[in-house]
């Protein structure tokens, strides 16, 4: 009943550019990451390297209709589709189904400003509210701002249109995607899935939802497991989209595969000190024995306590593992932080850099998971 | 245990052993199945919110669970708490805080709101633009709404209340999420990962920018007087839909696991199809296609032809083209049965609960086959010859219902669509 499932197509961009060549040799060679520490200060950033839109996103009109966090993960499942080798098929893609990891769209922040500040000396503040927002809000924006309406633009710029879904609910989400798409087709009940999430980090409005709890590190840049001065998240504009497929179905049509992966958990319970590593060593023990050689790849968000924990948690799995924080390449992209991840270890097994790799995250308020990829 | 039960591919058959229900019209099961079969409306003029300068000042809002203000994904997760409260208590399934099964919730998406941008707002000087409210939130006085507006909240809390095992989902297929995330549920029990699920849909999302939202695409129905007849699905009068909260909630658990424990079997949920549609972000494929799709795929899913559906529970929504879309797909799938096949909408009188429609239809589909009672259309005065249906016009009709098609169409091209019938008959 069982089903192998291979990774055999990889979409990726970040601040270091798009593709896997970029991302294998940051992988391989540890270098410095894209900073922004001005833009938006005190929150340091890794901005997105811009892309040729028109690449992957032909009209201009459906450029015009989305949102950056859209049109960057509307571009990178179209990486994974090239990838894949299933961009021009046009059968598969009528049947290819998706689950995408997203959070919600751009607020227009001059608008906000303008009406917060007016709403500040109106005598009557909801009329003032109906008025200024049926007046200033752009009908189409809404359009923009819907958390499934990624896949639906990845349905109708590249045709895919099997289903799509939708997860919610931060960095877990990111999560439960890849595992829900690997149950699916381990299960059989899927032969092939695309499967990802994108996060557009130069946005203040995600900055101050992040800031309200105190996630956010504030500052120079340090790396994710090197922040005991000023703990917090620098978060980064990455988006990650992988195609996911059965040994079979991918045989069948002679693709090649990049990596298996072989398990995907995922875990919850009510934060206390303790419960990051313990909900970690169990995913991790379920995997079995890693190999010493392995690489880690961790998701890790840079937050007090959790990153230590998941620190721990790696170490006592695979303690002579190579351990490497998404973080320090491209920032935490919090839905998309956990597909970045296994995203670059699929790079990594790919190029020949390791054999095998386990990919940890503690997200930053509630949940995490774990995934192991393995050599062809 | 004696056999192991098998559907008719082979899989596990997944029951149904809990339902739970809030709307406008109540709370639980009995008062909204009162209501619906009354031709009752629960749209009402909104006083939520002041509602000069909109054009449309009517919604199916739940106002009775709260004596304070709120702010939506509080009210979504209430409704929430309420729908699985009842649902779990019926299946008697676990213990209290004890839930042995995964958690699928739909939930609409978050955002930060009004009220709270300007309670920070108060504390600035000068422009209240984004730096000077990070400034504020810097202070870490309101740490409290960083909770309240993540994307996971509500099906966390939800998680932590009813004890419920693994990594809770929180999903979003816009207004067929309820029935993806009783989908989910069932592709879970089939795979063999649980033996039982907590499924609920809620929406508690009306404020006055979310309404002005769908006003700005002119999706509204604007006939506010009477509010209780702005939404006429399959009218050749209708307008728009109205925006409605509401939570459904279903315990779906393997048939066999129901059956050993002695369980009371409310229905199965039998098959499910989805289809994406790469036509356009708001409106379907003109050949209805992906609709058609989606609920031919739910019957193959379930084993069963169109020859055996006995009601077709409508997405309904009351907007022009959707219910056109509908019953031109729903021609294709019957053909000319459709003529004489009952269709209904639970939106003419809930109007549209948005990310909880799914479920919340789910719910009263089963209620439906338990009965032997079909809610009506209601509000329909003015038939629209180019769609001629047997909506079940204005009154509610006794008839055997042993399978439901129950339709489920969203922006982004969502299209999801469920069977659900009656326990199987004991070999």
């Amino acid at each position: 009943m069982a089903h192998d499932v291979l990774i055999t197509g990889i979409g990726l961009a970040s601040s270091l550019g798009e593709g896997i060549e970029p991302h294998a040799q940051a992988l391989a060679a540890g270098t410095a990451p894209i900073v922004d520490e001005t833009s938006f200060a005190p929150y340091p950033l890794h901005p997105l390297k811009p892309l040729e839109l028109d690449r992957q996103i032909p009209k201009k009109s459906d450029q015009r209709q989305m949102e950056p966090w859209q049109r960057l993960g509307v571009y990178t499942a179209g990486l994974a589709l090239d990838s894949a080798g299933l961009k021009d098929d046009a059968q598969i893609k009528s049947e290819l189904q998706v689950i995408v990891a997203a959070g919600g769209g751009e607020r227009d922040h001059a608008v906000d400003a303008a009406i917060l500040t007016g709403l500040r000396g109106a005598n009557q503040p909801g009329p003032f509210l109906n008025e200024r927002l049926m007046g200033d809000l752009r009908p189409t924006l809404f359009l923009a701002q819907l958390s499934n309406l990624l896949a639906g633009n990845i349905a109708i710029v590249h045709g895919v249109t099997g289903a799509s879904r939708t997860f919610m609910g931060e960095e877990q989400a990111g999560v439960d995607a890849i595992r829900t798409a690997h149950a699916r087709i381990a299960s059989g009940q899927a032969q092939v899935m695309l499967v990802g999430g994108a996060y557009n980090a130069e946005r203040r409005d995600m900055l101050l939802l992040f800031e309200l709890g105190g996630f956010l590190r504030t500052g120079a840049f340090a790396p994710v497991f090197a922040r005991e001065d000023a703990p917090g998240m620098i978060t980064g504009s990455a988006a990650a989209f992988l195609v996911l497929e059965s040994a079979e179905h991918a045989k069948a049509r002679g693709a090649r595969a990049h990596a298996r992966l072989s398990q995907v958990g995922a875990h919850r319970s009510r934060r206390q000190p303790g419960s990051v590593a313990k909900g970690l060593d169990e995913l991790l023990a379920g995997f079995g024995s890693i190999a010493p050689g392995a690489l880690a790849v961790s998701a890790a968000t840079g937050c007090a306590e959790i990153t230590a924990e998941e620190a721990a948690a790696i170490a006592a799995a695979a303690p002579k593992a190579r351990r490497v924080a998404t973080g320090d390449l491209v920032g935490h992209a919090v839905e998309a932080a956990f597909p970045v991840s296994v995203a670059l270890a699929a790079a990594a097994l790919s190029t020949g850099a390791a054999d095998e790799a386990i990919v940890t995250g503690a997200a930053h308020w509630r949940g995490e998971g774990a995934a192991r990829l393995v050599k062809v | 245990m004696t056999a192991s039960h098998r559907d008719s591919q082979g899989r596990p058959i997944v029951a149904v052993t809990g339902l739970g229900l809030v709307t406008s019209l109540g709370q639980g099961k009995d008062a909204n199945w009162e209501a619906l079969t009354a031709g009752r409306s629960g749209i009402h003029r909104i006083e939520r919110f002041p509602t000069e300068g909109l054009r449309t000042t009517i919604a199916a809002t739940v106002d009775f669970v709260f004596d304070r203000p709120f702010a939506a994904p509080e009210l979504s997760e209430k409704l929430a708490t309420l729908a699985a409260e009842e649902a779990v208590g019926q299946s008697g399934l676990g213990e209290p805080g004890d839930f042995p099964g995964e958690l699928f919730m739909a939930v609409p998406p978050v955002e930060m709101e009004w009220p709270q941008k300007q309670e920070i707002a108060q504390a600035i000087e000068g422009d209240a633009d984004y730096d000077a409210l990070l400034r504020a939130a810097a202070t870490h006085k309101y740490k409290a709404m960083h909770e309240l507006f993540l994307f996971g909240g509500v099906a966390e809390h939800i998680a932590e209340k009813f004890g419920t095992k693994g990594s809770p989902i929180s999903l979003s297929t816009a207004c067929s999420s309820g029935a993806t995330a009783i989908q989910m549920g069932v592709e879970a029990i089939r795979r063999g990962e649980t033996q039982a699920a907590l499924c609920i849909g809620t929406d508690g999302s009306v404020h006055a920018e979310a309404l002005i939202r769908f006003s700005l695409l002119s999706a509204l129905s604007t006939q506010n007087d009477p509010p209780e007849a702005a939404a006429k699905p399959f009218s050749k009068n209708r307008d728009g839909f109205v925006m409605g909260e509401g939570s459904g909630a279903l315990v779906l658990e393997d048939y066999d696991h129901a059956l050993a424990r002695g369980a009371t079997i409310l229905g199965i949920i039998a098959g499910c199809g989805e289809r994406g549609d790469g036509f356009h972000r708001t409106r379907s494929s003109p050949d209805g296609k992906p609709a058609i799709l989606a609920m031919q795929d739910a019957l193959a899913d379930a084993g069963l032809t169109p020859e055996d559906v006995d009601y077709i529970n409508a997405h309904g929504t009351s907007t022009p083209e959707n219910d056109k879309m509908e019953a031109m797909s729903c021609s294709a799938v019957f053909g000319e049965r459709m003529a004489s096949l009952p269709i209904s909408s639970n939106k003419s009188m809930l109007g549209h609960t948005l990310t909880a429609a799914g479920a919340v239809e789910a719910v009263i589909s089963l209620l439906t086959i338990a009965n032997g009672r079909i809610p009506p259309t209601i509000n329909y005065q003015q038939p629209d010859a180019a769609i001629a249906l047997d909506v079940v016009p204005n009154q509610a009709r006794d008839a055997k219902v042993r399978t439901v098609l129950s339709n489920s169409f969203g922006f982004g091209g969502q299209n999801t669509c469920l069977v659900l019938t009656a326990e199987p008959k004991v070999p």
